[in-house]
């Protein structure tokens, strides 16, 4: 099945547009896209007529061109036709936006059009979802434009079950300075579903991150997809819901999908080299560090502070996430002391974290990063930058960028992320290194390039 | 594919949902599984008589199609020395409902692990290891994995326990054999990929773990409804 055009649009149909108004969930779709992105949009309903001076046809067979996605929003009893129509069309993918369908007791209605969907071919999203956004592409989400988040382009894909999920996490992708592939949501998955994702988005060159939100797979289902995880080369990060008793009640009346036993989910996930992501704050800090690195770690983080107190704070961080922060060696540690400014050499404590206290000025900091890049006891680096001491410049991240892609070896900041820093944050993030805004969180980067290999 | 002869017990066991312990042990053995010698018995002469064959001590078990947790009816008695104090077990289980028999069993002893098996909506079957007896349900220190294993999720799941260095050898106490361990583990999931259509779940509980080997000292399979 090719999933390109739903992907990849050059004509799209938004089907169920109103004369009348302005808010519906089509007219959004039509206006967000017509003339914004590189897609010929082309308007349908009915009733034909025009909307802000542009044809509205009658019947996608009416389109003068062949339609690469069609985005069909009316109400779901109008659904299996529209969808007939799209396949003697020739259409050749759609998102079902509208609601209506197993979610809310008819589940004939969906089955009737998965299975036209399935014997034409017509590969389709939905129903009851957003659909897809795909930066500089496409956007079929119903929300007005001026409301969306939109995070920079970059290398994670979300696919979720939840459109609010979906649109939660692109706000805080943004916050975070995490680039997005693609966002998809899948709602009912009636057709589409991970695993049909999984298979497409493992060749997608866009994507160097597979993220899902799930709430729960159909039978069987989640035994093949785990399997095809286990074989794809790209890291692949879910986060889940339902796992409490309560939990399970509120999905299964959510997206009416059953979501089954969480201890099985989780050993399930973990044995097939998927990174499970047990809250949002994990979510986004795995999503940005496996976009910048996609070598995983055995877990010995060297840690480079300008606190003593943030030190002691990443190193129980790292022991609850199961990461050694190994004692440096002599030689280390004589290796990082000559190197170090006289005034800062004096008082500097280099056992792990190297702790360069707020004396410490940037050529500080780069000397002890070098010598930690080379050294085979490390193989992570955590730096707690705090950019109000005055011998930190701006430049910081820029200069320890260079070490680290000189050695290859990850380094991971941490820096508070306030308007006043951003130059800082992003001389790290621009060049390449995950900057977190806590402790916690770049200590979570470093698990989850750890968690990578675990089988 | 199935074995004959456990397609026959399976079609029998269908009217009760699950699979009685007698024939449970049966598709074990022929599967190549480790069980303690055991016999069944419905009067005195064939209780006294199977007892003395296997020797004593023995262990004495409800049998019925209406008790599937056996110790929560007293069910179960151990360390039976004598054919006196067997009779007298087989008076009192016999008024159990739904009596159909007294297991009579070889005492085996050895670190108690429970092997087990759900069939799972999402995943299909699980495999389940962890500390065994009746306590499985209050400690809850156990490891799951999706069937089929390799030896190597074998071992991880031995590691996975909070428990594993009573396995390993802890104060003095003998180390079981993980090898055999594994190897039962690993066999058993294969088992269970092999009755996934039919089987819903299955405890092996106790598994009896020495330095030797490992026994299964008791089955439940449940079907699919």
């Amino acid at each position: 099945m090719n999933l390109k055009p739903l992907f990849e649009p050059k004509t799209m149909a938004v089907i169920g547009v109103s004369a009348s108004n302005d808010r519906h969930p089509a007219n959004v779709i039509y206006d967000k896209n017509n003339h914004r992105y590189p897609v010929k949009v082309y308007a349908v309903n009915p009733r034909g007529g025009s909307l802000h001076n542009e044809t509205v046809y009658p019947r996608v067979a009416e389109i003068p061109a062949k339609i690469d996605l069609a985005v069909i929003a009316t109400r779901a009893e109008l659904v299996p036709d529209v969808m007939a129509d799209c396949i003697a069309a020739g259409v050749k993918s759609a998102t079902v936006i509208s609601g209506g369908f197993s979610e809310g007791g008819r589940g004939d209605l969906q089955d009737r059009i998965v299975d036209m969907a399935r014997e034409a071919g017509l590969p389709f999203i939905g129903p009851n979802c957003l659909g897809v956004y795909v930066p500089f592409r496409v956007d079929t989400f119903f929300l007005p434009i001026e409301r969306m988040i939109k995070p920079e382009a970059g290398g994670v894909t979300f696919v979720s079950q939840s459109g609010g999920i979906l649109v939660d996490h692109m706000i805080k992708f943004a916050q975070q300075g995490v680039g997005m592939a693609k966002a998809v949501s899948i709602g009912n998955k009636a057709f589409i579903r991970e695993k049909e994702l999984l298979a497409y988005l493992a060749h997608d060159p866009a994507t160097k991150v597979i993220a899902y939100y799930i709430e729960g797979f159909g039978e069987g289902e989640g035994r093949e997809f785990v399997q095809a995880a286990d074989v794809c080369s790209k890291p692949v990060v879910i986060m889940k819901s339902g796992k409490t008793a309560a939990g399970n009640r509120a999905v299964s009346s959510h997206t009416a999908s059953l979501a089954g036993d969480y201890a099985s989910f989780a050993a399930a996930v973990a044995q097939h080299n998927i990174i499970e992501a047990v809250s949002e704050n994990e979510m986004v800090s795995f999503c940005e560090v496996l976009s910048s690195y996609t070598r995983p770690i055995e877990g010995r983080i060297g840690i480079i502070t300008g606190s003593g107190g943030h030190g002691a704070m990443a190193v129980d961080a790292c022991s609850m996430a199961g990461l050694a922060v190994p004692e440096f060696s002599d030689q280390t540690k004589t290796d990082i002391k000559n190197q170090l400014t006289e005034s800062v050499r004096a008082i500097a404590s280099l056992g792990n974290p190297a702790d360069l206290t707020g004396s410490a000025v940037d050529d500080d900091f780069v000397a002890c990063a070098r010598v930690l890049a080379a050294s085979p006891e490390i193989d992570c680096v955590v730096v707690l930058l705090l950019p109000y001491i005055p011998g930190v410049s701006l430049d910081i991240g820029v200069r320890l960028s260079s070490v680290c892609r000189q050695s290859g070896k990850p380094f991971i900041a941490y820096v508070p992320h306030v308007e006043k820093y951003n130059m800082l944050i992003e001389g790290f993030e621009l060049n390449g290194i995950p900057a977190s805004s806590s402790i916690e969180g770049a200590v979570l980067m470093a698990k989850a390039l750890a968690r990578r290999q675990s089988c | 594919m199935l074995k004959k002869e456990v397609k026959a017990i399976f079609e029998k066991s269908r009217k009760w949902g699950w699979v009685l312990e007698p024939d449970a042990q049966k598709i074990l053995s022929l599967y190549g599984f480790k069980t303690p010698k055991f016999g069944v018995a419905a009067t005195e002469g064939e209780a006294v008589a199977a007892a003395r064959k296997i020797g004593y001590p023995v262990v004495a078990k409800i049998v019925s199609p209406a008790v599937v947790h056996k110790s929560d009816v007293k069910g179960v008695v151990v360390g039976i020395k004598d054919d006196e104090t067997l009779v007298r077990t087989l008076a009192r289980l016999s008024k159990i409902d739904g009596f159909a028999g007294m297991l009579i069993a070889e005492m085996v002893k050895g670190l108690e692990l429970i092997v087990g098996a759900k069939n799972d909506f999402q995943f299909g079957p699980m495999i389940l290891l962890g500390m065994g007896g009746v306590g499985v349900e209050i400690y809850k220190d156990v490891s799951l994995r999706m069937a089929p294993l390799k030896t190597r999720d074998a071992d991880h799941m031995i590691q996975e326990l909070a428990a594993r260095k009573l396995l390993t050898g802890y104060r003095g106490s003998e180390p079981v054999n993980l090898n055999a361990l594994k190897k039962t583990i690993v066999a058993f999931s294969h088992l269970m990929m092999d009755m996934r259509d039919v089987v819903e779940s299955v405890d092996l509980n106790p598994v009896m773990c020495t330095a030797k080997s490992c026994i299964v000292a008791d089955a439940r399979i449940m079907l699919k409804k």
